[in-house]
């Protein structure tokens, strides 16, 4: 009884902080000065718009933010009165403390508004993004792509030498858990959000259109130069990380939506997969709902359009001005798929370009700029792999962004006025923990399982140089396992035959085991320990290691938000020098 | 529910109700059968044969700029066929509509905004609403093919192929 009246008394009080006014950006905001941002103050319930008092350092908020506060009675859908300022902008920088009032709903919220050096340290950034890359899949990559002789790599990753890391911290407002809209959102605006949004704070109200939003780094280098911005992902370019560099909404699945915000922002270079949200909905294959054709809209805005790897150089070539490679109806293949088993989707699309191809040519493109520019490039596929722990595929994959960087750091040593950043935006609950060896006796393959000494060392071999081994199916090869999972069939084996599909839905809604790998030579059936309702293995919560060359690097060390990030990228451009 | 004069803008859909747990209904040129569970209707009544349609059979060519119709797909365009596929999640345990996919689907885009359709799905909407079939076994689906966008009033869900009027067996 005396436990129950506690937890009675836990639950008031909850409801109690619940229900005192939200105010957007929330508390210990970082916010670049003179950057936009939407101002929002939510009542716990309906108040009188002349009680309602607003103060930032003890001066009316119109005073600091430029404009006034509109007064909202009610909000739709909600029993509650808000006041609202779109874009808002402190100019000065320093600590602001934003006092909000309206009878007994009072809350007080901190700001840090910071400006930068007056002079840029850096032209250009390029900002490699290695969707989910954990600790893991970089040891594998190196394993894999470089070997290992008596414990010492036989090779270096690209990655192994950028100068300077720092251990970011990738939780998102709303949960210690994460996902690529919300991490990718603060490196893009330096404001951490809710898992699901891009570009705004996660307000209460429905519309997922309507969320207070905060300035991204193309606005932000619309809004201060002539800066070219560059998108490159092996995604589909409306995909939650791509989409943080342009789009603002509380729901990253509102892809056409989305892709209006990337043509109203039109950066300069776009290359990905995901057309079908391009086309009209009469076409057959879009996934749009409107007969909007922006195909047709980008073309006509003066884009150079390309379809395959093939369009892609000759569009390069030609020395055209703005490019859009679309090279897939949705995500594009795996590398394992694209350069070697030829599984997947790619008998329907069979000349989809490589990140390192396409990274080329969106560099020499954007190089023309001599105001610089900013290019986000992100390896998708290592993230969309690991969540079915398709390890062989996600390895492979994290050599090809490995690839790519290398072009972008030899870039950048003729051309050194450029930031180089190479990150996750979340990481993945994998480890490789030995090897697994056909040739060890039996039948059962987890006596096959090679730990300690017994791992000793794969037996991958690259042949020809590529970087990435000569085939995928060694007989020993690295063991990785995911440490959370749902019900699925382990096979001990690379998937020769496509991208992994390790639980489907059952007519309870739960994820079971898919039934197609249950007569696999040797598998098992691991049981999960994730909930039912969870497809594929999740995100971990584990800090992402950053690591970065070129100037303003050195700010990246020791421990950061993931919203941090993005300061020192604006600080490297210097986006806000003293007013003078 | 006359199945000879439909409405190329209305998917045919009747009243919702449970369905017969053993025996199921097939509405086939307006002859009402009454089949066995998995029994075949092209036994049962050759002249009304449904046309086999393969999952592989239904573009002649899929490009980034989209993807056009196998002329099979136009000549059955009306016609009642038989398509074999598993049934993705639905919206809701007992619905009237639901998605025929090629493989199984390990991701439920009514349910996660993380994921989408196949390119090459095909929506089934049933003559009248059934709960939702095993997803690890495939499934024949027959019905009236209807080709062509298509945006459902009531989900706002757009399709570019239907089995209308459709019933569906464990294979």
């Amino acid at each position: 009884m005396r436990i129950l009246a506690a937890v009675l008394a836990a639950t008031t009080c909850l409801i109690g902080v619940a229900n005192a006014a939200n105010v957007f950006p929330i508390d210990r905001a970082t916010i670049l000065a003179g950057s936009a941002f939407d101002f929002k103050v939510e009542f716990a319930g309906v108040v009188k718009a002349e009680d309602v008092s607003i103060t930032i350092n003890g001066e009316p908020a119109a005073k600091i933010l430029g404009k006034d506060v509109a007064f909202i009675a009610k909000e739709e859908g909600v029993d509650a009165s808000a006041v609202l300022l779109r874009a808002a902008k402190v100019i000065k920088p320093g600590l602001y403390t934003v006092e909000v009032k309206a009878g007994n709903d009072t809350k007080t919220v901190h700001w840090d508004v910071y400006g930068t050096p007056d002079t840029p340290k850096a032209k250009n950034i390029i900002f490699f993004l290695g969707d989910g890359m954990s600790v893991a899949h970089r040891t594998g990559a190196r394993l894999l792509s470089k070997g290992m002789t008596e414990g010492k790599a036989d090779g270096r990753l690209a990655m192994d030498d950028l100068d300077h890391m720092a251990f970011i911290g990738t939780s998102s407002t709303n949960a210690i858990a994460t996902d690529s809209a919300n991490t990718m959102s603060a490196h893009m605006t330096g404001h951490k959000t809710a898992v699901n949004a891009l570009g705004v704070y996660a307000d209460r109200t429905k519309d997922p259109l309507d969320d207070p939003r905060v300035e991204n780094v193309t606005e932000a280098l619309a809004r201060t130069g002539r800066k070219s911005v560059g998108i490159v992902t092996t995604a589909e370019v409306e995909d939650a990380t791509p989409a943080a560099v342009v789009a603002h909404t509380r729901l990253r699945d509102r892809k056409a939506e989305i892709v209006e915000m990337m043509f109203a922002l039109k950066p300069e270079v776009v290359l990905g997969g995901g057309s079908a949200y391009f086309l009209p909905k009469s076409t057959p294959g879009s996934k749009r709902k409107d007969d909007q054709d922006f195909i047709k809209a980008f073309t006509e805005a003066g884009y150079s359009l390309a379809t395959d790897a093939g369009a892609l150089q000759a569009v390069g070539q030609a020395n055209a001005g703005k490019i859009l490679g679309l090279f897939h109806t949705g995500n594009m293949d795996s590398v394992l798929d694209r350069k070697f088993l030829k599984k997947g989707t790619v008998n329907k699309f069979p000349d989809q370009p490589g990140l390192v191809d396409m990274t080329k040519v969106a560099l020499a493109q954007l190089a023309k700029n001599p105001d610089g520019f900013f290019l986000m490039v992100e390896g998708a596929t290592i993230d969309k792999m690991s969540h079915p722990m398709d390890w062989d595929r996600a390895l492979y994959d994290t050599i090809e962004f490995d690839q790519a960087l290398r072009v972008a750091m030899d870039f950048a040593k003729e051309h050194p006025d450029t930031l180089v950043v190479a990150t996750p935006d979340h990481t993945h609950g994998v480890s490789i923990i030995g090897t697994i060896d056909d040739d060890k006796p039996g039948e059962d393959m987890r006596e096959k399982v090679g730990v300690y000494a017994a791992a000793g060392f794969p037996n991958y071999t690259d042949a020809d140089g590529d970087g990435y081994p000569d085939k995928v199916d060694v007989s020993r090869r690295l063991a990785v396992f995911a440490n959370n999972f749902p019900d699925y069939y382990e096979t001990w084996q690379p998937k020769m035959n496509g991208p992994f599909d390790p639980a489907i839905k059952n007519e309870k809604g739960e994820y079971v085991a898919n039934a197609a790998y249950k007569d696999a030579p040797g598998a098992v059936l691991r049981i999960g320990n994730i909930p039912r309702s969870t497809d594929t293995a999740v995100h971990a919560v584990d800090d992402g290691i950053l690591q970065a060359s070129g100037p303003g690097s050195e700010a990246f060390k020791g421990y950061l938000e993931e919203s941090d990030v993005y300061r020192v990228l604006v600080e490297a451009f210097a986006l806000a020098p003293a007013q003078k | 529910m006359i199945l000879s004069h439909p409405s190329r803008n209305r998917p045919a859909a009747g009243p919702a109700g449970p369905a017969a747990p053993a025996r199921r209904a097939f509405v086939v040129h307006g002859t009402r059968l009454l089949l066995g569970a998995g029994c075949a209707i092209l036994v049962a009544h050759p002249a009304t044969a449904a046309a086999r349609l393969d999952f592989d059979e239904l573009y002649a060519k899929v490009t980034v700029l989209g993807l056009t119709f196998s002329d099979k797909v136009k000549s059955l365009d009306g016609q009642i066929v038989t398509m074999r596929g598993f049934m993705a999640p639905p919206l809701k345990a007992e619905a009237n509509f639901f998605v025929l996919t090629e493989i199984p689907m390990s991701i439920c885009p009514f349910c996660s905004s993380d994921s989408d359709w196949p390119d090459n799905i095909v929506v089934i909407y049933l003559d009248r609403a059934q709960t939702f079939a095993q997803a690890n076994a495939p499934i024949d689906a027959t019905g009236r093919l209807e080709v062509g966008s298509w945006t459902d009033p009531a989900t706002g869900f757009v399709s570019l192929l239907r089995l209308v009027g459709a019933s569906f067996s464990k294979v």
